[in-house]
């Protein structure tokens, strides 16, 4: 188990390596305009241009630029680019007053990269954490309900239901849901709309009103298909012989079901739900678009819009490193909960 | 052997007419036909036939597990009198692994995966007693132990695939009989198992049914496997018994050609080698449609025109009360036809020399 973790976290790191160089390549290699010319803002004088390209090392080969770029995201470096020596591996060898890991600057405004995806990150996290338990708890529900009574009346309203909010796509839903219910522009003024978010220092009452719509629309698809999943897996799993042996021991039937049918039928919904967090936290571009929330996918979609590429990589990168990590996590998870699984 | 006359007359079980027809998109499945057999206390009843053949749910509806929405369940089960076709589901609920356990085939898909053998078995204790996790373990190990399992007391804390074949199907038998139950039904206990285990479990299940005194119905395709421990066989074709005898007399003077099948197929130790093992032709049928007349006609060698037409019934063999088949055949030409199986003959020069009259 341990040898298994410390590959595993290796592997992680070849993998976080890869992203970075495929967004070095696609953003710098592949540019889609000069990055000095973009930086400098409008109207700028060449010399302006070439000062920036020189002191950015725009000028310096690519590899170096990557070089640099590898460095200034590791926490760890331990390479001097530009001489080709290595410094150490201590952290302290960095310059003290950058943040590692460090993205860069905004070409927009010129702050970090690493302070505009922190300042949002709580938006992001609040979002999805709110939308998992919602949609764990009507997704499991209506799922189990479903499975349990599977072919009833209850059962196929709700997988109708289902298959209704897992063809709504998101954008479309939030903004109905805005037009009906929304304090602002909504036909019944019950949520609050778009752009109210505040954060949670400022009051949970306050936050979470804010995002009750959001947690519901970013929910909705996530419940149907979770509901659907759980569905199919427990009607399989309750056909299994061992839930034959389970009746024939004598057990209630709760017991049959909960413990024995529900055990199996979640082991495959935990492996999604990791997955599922991970891109979230990466950001949910659709739902904070929608309501306006300045979360790391609002981030993502902005820096996107106005060509700001150092953001555009820093998000990209933070989203694979969820990923990544959410998917390790996933399947130590996994060992614990299927005894079978060994590494 | 426990006897009924010792406890009276009633039988522990006592199976009449039973019906189980599954309601499905393509028809009616008779998965049950009418079948009706008793088992006393202490007694090993063997049911034998093809899948297909009812057998399995027929044992599964005693344990009330064939109720469903789409199943008709008719006739009459008697457990020491007590009706348990019309039982609530908590009635049975307290029947199952308490008065009558079972096991089953494959003991690899029947224990839980993700549960440790301790979970499992302490659970089917806690199911009826109410008795401390402690104590539940306490038996759980007592358990293994009697079945055979080294290091009992180490080994219950093992995950079910951390044993071998054999040795999960001794935890299945274990787990049947924890909670002492009257009646255990065992569903081809050794068919997933390699043939050197089976002679093992085999063993020990006979060895625990004299020791503990349990009656014992044991399901198989294989007449082998109950010859040895069963007291009475059933055979069941299409839903529905087809002969019905005390072991010995089955094996010795066994009346339906389907039983002739059957024997015919098992590979035997004084056989000559070369002998060819004669299998029993075609399929058994679909239980929807069934053929009209004896179930077993198109399969059956000896089949005369009346055969396709007339139902046969269960009647005791002249001579032997407790000998019981449904066949149209003369008890006369049966014996003749056993008798020329026996010398060695295939089916078809066997109806040849008793001048039984061809098939149209």
């Amino acid at each position: 188990m341990g040898t298994y973790i410390i590959r595993r976290l290796l592997w992680v790191l070849v993998l976080l390596f890869a992203v970075t160089a495929l967004t070095f390549v696609v953003f710098t290699v592949l540019p889609s305009a000069d990055p000095a010319l973009l930086r400098a803002g409008r109207q700028p004088s060449p010399q302006l241009v070439e000062q920036i390209r020189k002191n950015f090392g725009l000028d310096r080969p690519k590899y170096e630029q990557f070089c640099n770029y590898v460095g200034d995201i590791s926490p760890v470096w331990f390479f001097d680019c530009r001489n080709r020596h290595v410094l150490g591996i201590i952290p302290s060898l960095k310059t003290p007053d950058v943040k590692a890991p460090d993205f860069g600057f905004s070409y927009q405004n010129d702050t970090p990269v690493i302070d505009q995806i922190t300042s949002r990150l709580p938006a992001t996290i609040g979002l999805t954490v709110g939308a998992v338990l919602i949609w764990l708890l009507i997704g499991l529900t209506v799922g189990t309900i479903s499975a349990i009574k599977s072919r009833s009346l209850v059962d196929r309203l709700s997988m109708g239901a289902a298959l209704i909010a897992i063809s709504a796509p998101v954008y479309w839903l939030g903004l109905v849901s805005l037009f009906l219910f929304s304090n602002d522009i909504g036909k019944v003024h019950i949520f609050r709309g778009a752009g109210s978010y505040q954060p949670i220092t400022d009051g949970v009452f306050g936050w979470a009103a804010a995002l009750v719509l959001p947690w519901l629309v970013l929910a909705a698809a996530f419940s149907a298909f979770y509901a659907r999943l759980l569905r199919g897996n427990l009607i399989e799993t309750m056909s299994e012989d061992y839930i034959r042996t389970a009746r024939a021991k004598g057990l209630n039937e709760r017991r049959v079901i909960f413990r024995h049918g529900m055990r199996s039928a979640i082991t495959p919904i935990v492996t999604i739900l990791g997955l599922d967090i991970g891109i979230l936290l990466g950001g949910a571009i659709l739902t904070e678009s929608v309501f306006n929330i300045p979360g790391i996918g609002r981030l993502a979609y902005d820096s996107i819009a106005r060509s700001d590429l150092p953001v555009i990589q820093g998000t990209v990168l933070f989203g694979a490193f969820f990923i990544v990590i959410m998917n390790l996590i996933v399947d130590i998870a996994y060992a614990f909960l299927d005894p079978r699984v060994r590494y | 052997m426990a006897t009924a006359a010792r406890e009276g007359k009633t039988p522990l079980l006592e199976v009449k007419d039973l019906k189980v027809h599954f309601e499905t998109d393509d028809g009616i499945v008779k998965a049950v036909d009418g079948i009706s057999y008793t088992v006393d206390r202490g007694q090993a009843l063997g049911i034998v036939g093809e899948s297909g053949s009812g057998k399995s749910v027929s044992s599964l509806t005693v344990m009330g597990l064939t109720r469903s929405r789409n199943a008709h369940i008719s006739g009459e089960i008697l457990f020491e009198g007590r009706d348990l076709l019309n039982a609530s589901d908590e009635e049975m609920r307290h029947v199952r692994g308490n008065d009558i356990a079972m096991i089953f085939q494959d003991p690899l898909s029947s224990l839980h995966p993700f549960y440790k053998v301790s979970t499992q078995l302490v659970e089917a204790v806690r199911a009826h007693k109410d008795v401390s996790k402690a104590q539940a373990l306490d038996r759980a190990v007592e358990m293994l132990g009697l079945v055979g399992i080294p290091e009992p007391r180490r080994r219950v804390h093992s995950y079910p695939h951390e044993f071998s074949g054999g040795m999960r199907q001794r935890v299945m038998i274990a787990m049947a009989l924890a909670n002492d139950p009257k009646m255990i039904i065992a569903d081809e206990p050794t068919t997933a198992l390699d043939v050197t285990v089976q002679a093992q479990i085999l063993e020990l299940m006979e060895r625990l049914q004299a020791e503990l005194d349990t009656a014992v119905v044991i399901i198989t395709h294989d007449l082998g496997v109950v010859a040895e421990m069963a007291d009475e066989i059933a055979v069941m074709y299409a839903g529905r018994i087809v002969e019905r005898a005390p072991t010995r007399p089955l094996f010795a003077q066994p009346q339906h050609p389907y039983t002739w099948g059957l024997l015919g197929s098992i590979p035997r130790l004084d056989s000559p080698r070369d002998e060819e093992i004669v299998p029993i032709p075609g399929r058994p049928p679909s239980l929807i449609t069934l053929p009209g007349g004896c179930a077993f006609h198109p399969r059956c060698p000896y089949v005369r025109d009346r055969h396709r037409k007339v139902e046969p019934t269960l009647e005791p063999v002249e001579g032997s009360p407790d000998h019981r088949v449904a066949c149209l055949l003369e008890t006369g030409t049966r014996r003749k036809l056993w008798e020329e199986l026996q010398s060695g003959k295939r089916p078809d020069a066997a109806r040849e020399a008793v001048a039984l009259e061809d098939r149209s």
